[in-house]
């Protein structure tokens, strides 16, 4: 018997995780107390543990494969898979699965110009958020006139609730190397460098551990394999800020300047890192190259649409009852990530919305549900795929909260560079605090739109430009809502504080004393028999007695 | 050269020069409060916003920072660059009500009061005191810090000591927000809190500069010792 530490196998509402092979048996919610039992019971005699099992929350049958659990029957896990099957520390685990293969194919049987051709007819787009065709920026990088040629893995994964890069690099580090060795050759690069968020450190120390082992198995340094071919790789940390994720911010702090991205009318394929020809791309784009290589473009573009080939990785969280790391194919709809992989919302509440594509993504209504998932459609919708965070929102997320939340993280992590985007996203943050506060005035969501249009149009990187997004999806879907809380001075969700009051019902109170007892503030009062009343002027809407309330008795409106 | 065109006037430009100069230099009017012949353009304050049309695409962007290119179709006054200019205006404004140059460029705009809460902000935080200071000075005493909206202009780590009170920074600021104050004695620049003794002359006794300015100044050009203990004039 043998028992490995994976890395992250994508369902983590039901983590921690055990799988027995071959047979694939699933066991969640695993605690150290059960491992005995599962020693004795499962191992030993071969016997299922019926309360590891998962439960279908539909249909409420007990699953014991992990093949059979709905969340995963769905998904395509060509680049992800892995995930729960290796050690990632250990290279002869990568290779023992097919590892390092498309790495000997790509530098003893394909020419750089071959590997460029196969990427560009796989039609792999940029899993970082911009979508760019990937052969096309490698075969501009390769064109480019200048010595040396940089590349650049970029895991400054940003995004609030989004982690799929993450889990890559923690889970499977030599599938993002093995893609980075095959980049580098085909462009003709010598050096290259991960830059990696310093809140990731077992992503850190994998990478590490995966940069050594590769090094000593001859697949890193010099001659690789014997081919003629050198390439090294650096790792550096990441400071925390949000906009080092944009490339030529990432570059500017790999130089060691601040983190501010500058002007990109020549590209950075012909004058990046240091000025010299540099190609960059994300740990999810890195993944897929192997697999491309490995097993041909002409079957990895047979997934997906038209424009967007292949699969994406989303980060799928929020109000859905199975958060977690999905890999779908492309064009597959939202419906069945949110209802048949994510299971549907929680509690038999209501879907709102859905937003994807990060704190700059858009937020999609029910009405679009059937959207097939790709770049292109995603753009359409004002929304976008950017790095692939899905967050479920239900009936009671108020929009105009959430549109103040991601316009908050914004205004904090632009640089501050361009007037639009400080000062833009500043005051487009105090319009909506306004309008959530009670104090919105009539033509706010005009100024909004017209703040939007300025902050996207005229600033200078990709932050800027999507910066509005969330704002101006939700009033493009959710207008109604924006309006209610102007001139009905209401937040039909009732979140927003300033707009909501508690009250109890004195038919319904029973004056049992919970909810007295619970204020913090001491505005409700009663005695025994009496039905109990809260003091609006002392209320700080808590909602605690609301909470606690056994009676159904305390209303919010 | 590169030839291209402004609101239809054909141009010629060296390779590598950018819009805005070659524009202002043909007497176009473009607004712009960021960009300084003397230092490298940086498109912070992106008053200078164009239009370019190029293969058959049209796209806003900073001119300061856009390289002149063959055949390319620049518009200084579209609809779209004026709507977008008068919203940064009013942005500007509204962070820096009190500076007389916003105001006016604002009532030009006819821009008459920002729809905004006024703040008291001085600084627009365009930059160019720090690019003077390290590009032309060489002195890096000032620098951004902080992000987003809390982005700040100072010497790092609030600790002047590297300002050599040259006052380049004073002389470059385009809203007049770096003020430096000067006696017999001493010299204040007054935003970076940095307060440096003056320099008397040997000869007619009358001070002349900091004198770490002067020291800076010996170390950099390699001067003797004694260079700068007679000032300008007396030196004659």
């Amino acid at each position: 018997m043998e028992i490995k530490i994976t890395g992250c196998h994508g369902f983590c509402e039901r983590g921690p995780l055990l799988v027995i092979n071959p047979q694939k048996l699933f066991y969640q919610k695993v605690q150290v107390d059960d491992v005995p039992e599962i020693l004795s019971e499962t191992i030993e005699k071969g016997t299922v543990i019926d309360r590891l099992l998962y439960v279908n929350p539909v249909t409420g049958e007990k699953i014991v494969h992990e093949d059979d659990v709905p969340f995963y029957r769905l998904q395509e896990r060509i680049i992800f898979g892995k995930n729960g099957s290796i050690d990632p520390t250990s290279i002869e685990d990568h290779i023992s699965t097919g590892g390092y293969r498309a790495l000997v194919k790509a530098l003893f049987h394909m020419s750089p110009e071959e590997i460029i051709e196969s990427v560009k007819k796989s039609g792999l787009r940029g899993r970082g958020g911009g979508g760019f065709p990937t052969g096309l920026k490698w075969e501009s990088c390769r064109e480019a006139p200048g010595e040396p040629k940089y590349l650049i893995c970029n895991a400054d994964e940003g995004d609030p609730g989004a982690y799929m890069d993450r889990s890559l690099l923690e889970g499977n580090p030599h599938s993002v190397l093995e893609g980075m060795i095959i980049g580098a050759y085909a462009i003709g690069s010598n050096q290259g460098y991960v830059y990696v968020r310093k809140e990731y450190p077992l992503a850190v120390q994998n990478l590490r551990i995966a940069l050594q082992q590769a090094g000593e198995y001859g697949l890193l340094g010099e001659n690789i394999l014997g081919s003629g071919f050198d390439f090294s790789v650096k790792i550096n940390r990441g400071g925390g800020a949000f906009v080092c994720g944009e490339s030529t911010a990432l570059m500017a702090s790999l130089e060691g300047q601040p983190g501010e991205p500058r002007a990109k009318h020549i590209h950075t394929v012909i004058s990046g890192l240091y000025e010299k020809p540099t190609n960059l791309n994300n740990v999810e784009t890195w993944a897929n190259v192997p697999v491309i290589i490995d097993k041909g473009d002409q079957w990895y573009a047979q997934i997906g649409t038209e424009g967007s080939k292949g699969t994406k990785i989303f980060s799928l969280v929020g109000k859905v009852n199975n958060t977690g790391l999905v890999e779908v194919p492309m064009g597959i709809t939202l419906r069945e990530i949110v209802y048949d992989i994510g299971g549907g919302i929680p509690g038999g509440k209501k879907f709102k919305a859905v937003q994807t594509g990060g704190p700059s993504g858009g937020c999609i209504p029910e009405s679009l549900l059937d959207l097939p998932v790709d770049f292109d459609r995603l753009t359409e919708v004002g929304s976008m795929m950017g790095s692939g965070g899905m967050i479920v929102m239900d009936e009671n997320t108020c929009m105009v909260d959430v549109a103040k939340y991601f316009i908050n993280f914004l205004r904090d992590e632009s640089c501050g560079k361009c007037t639009s985007c400080r000062e833009g996203t500043q005051r487009m943050y105090e319009v909506l605090n306004d309008i959530t506060e009670g104090k919105g005035k009539r033509g706010d969501v005009e100024l909004l739109e017209e703040l939007g249009w300025v902050v996207a149009e005229a600033s200078l990187c990709a932050l800027g430009g999507t910066a509005p997004n969330p704002v101006l999806s939700t009033i493009q879907y959710f207008r109604d809502e924006y309006e209610a809380h102007i001139d009905e001075k209401r937040c039909p969700a009732g979140v927003c504080k300033a707009l909501i009051q508690y009250t109890i019902e004195p038919e319904v109170c029973t004056a049992c004393g919970r909810c007295r007892k619970a204020c913090p503030s001491g505005a409700v009062s009663g005695a025994k028999k009496v039905p109990h009343t809260i003091a609006q002027e002392k209320c700080t809407k808590c909602g605690m007695c609301f909470e606690v309330c056994k009676f159904d008795a305390v209303k919010v409106q | 050269m590169i030839e291209f065109t402004v609101d239809g006037v054909t141009l010629e430009a060296e390779e590598g020069t950018n819009v805005l100069p070659v524009a202002l230099e043909n007497g176009f009017e473009i607004p712009h409060l960021c960009s300084h012949d003397e230092v490298s353009p940086y498109g912070a304050c992106r008053l200078c916003l164009v239009e370019v049309g190029r293969g058959g695409r049209r796209r806003m962007t900073a001119s300061c920072t856009y390289p002149v290119q063959e055949g390319i179709q620049v518009f200084t006054d579209t609809e779209k660059v004026q709507r977008a200019r008068r919203m940064i205006m009013e942005l500007l404004l509204a962070r820096c009500p009190d500076r007389e140059i916003l105001q006016e460029l604002a009532s030009q705009m006819g821009i008459e009061k920002p729809r905004f809460e006024l703040r008291q902000e001085e600084c627009i935080l365009c930059g160019l005191c720090e690019r003077v200071c390290r590009e032309v000075v060489g002195a890096n005493a000032i620098t951004f810090f902080s992000r987003g909206h809390k982005r700040e202009m100072g010497p790092p780590f609030r600790d002047p000591k590297a300002c050599i009170a040259c006052g380049a920074c004073v002389y470059v600021c385009p809203v007049d927000c770096i003020k430096m104050e000067e006696t017999e004695e001493e010299r204040t620049i007054v935003r970076w809190e940095r307060t440096l003794p003056m320099k008397k002359c040997k000869t007619c006794g009358q001070s002349f500069a900091p004198w770490f300015q002067l020291e800076y100044i010996k170390e950099k050009v390699k001067l003797p010792k004694d260079f700068f203990d007679v000032c300008p004039d007396c030196r004659g």
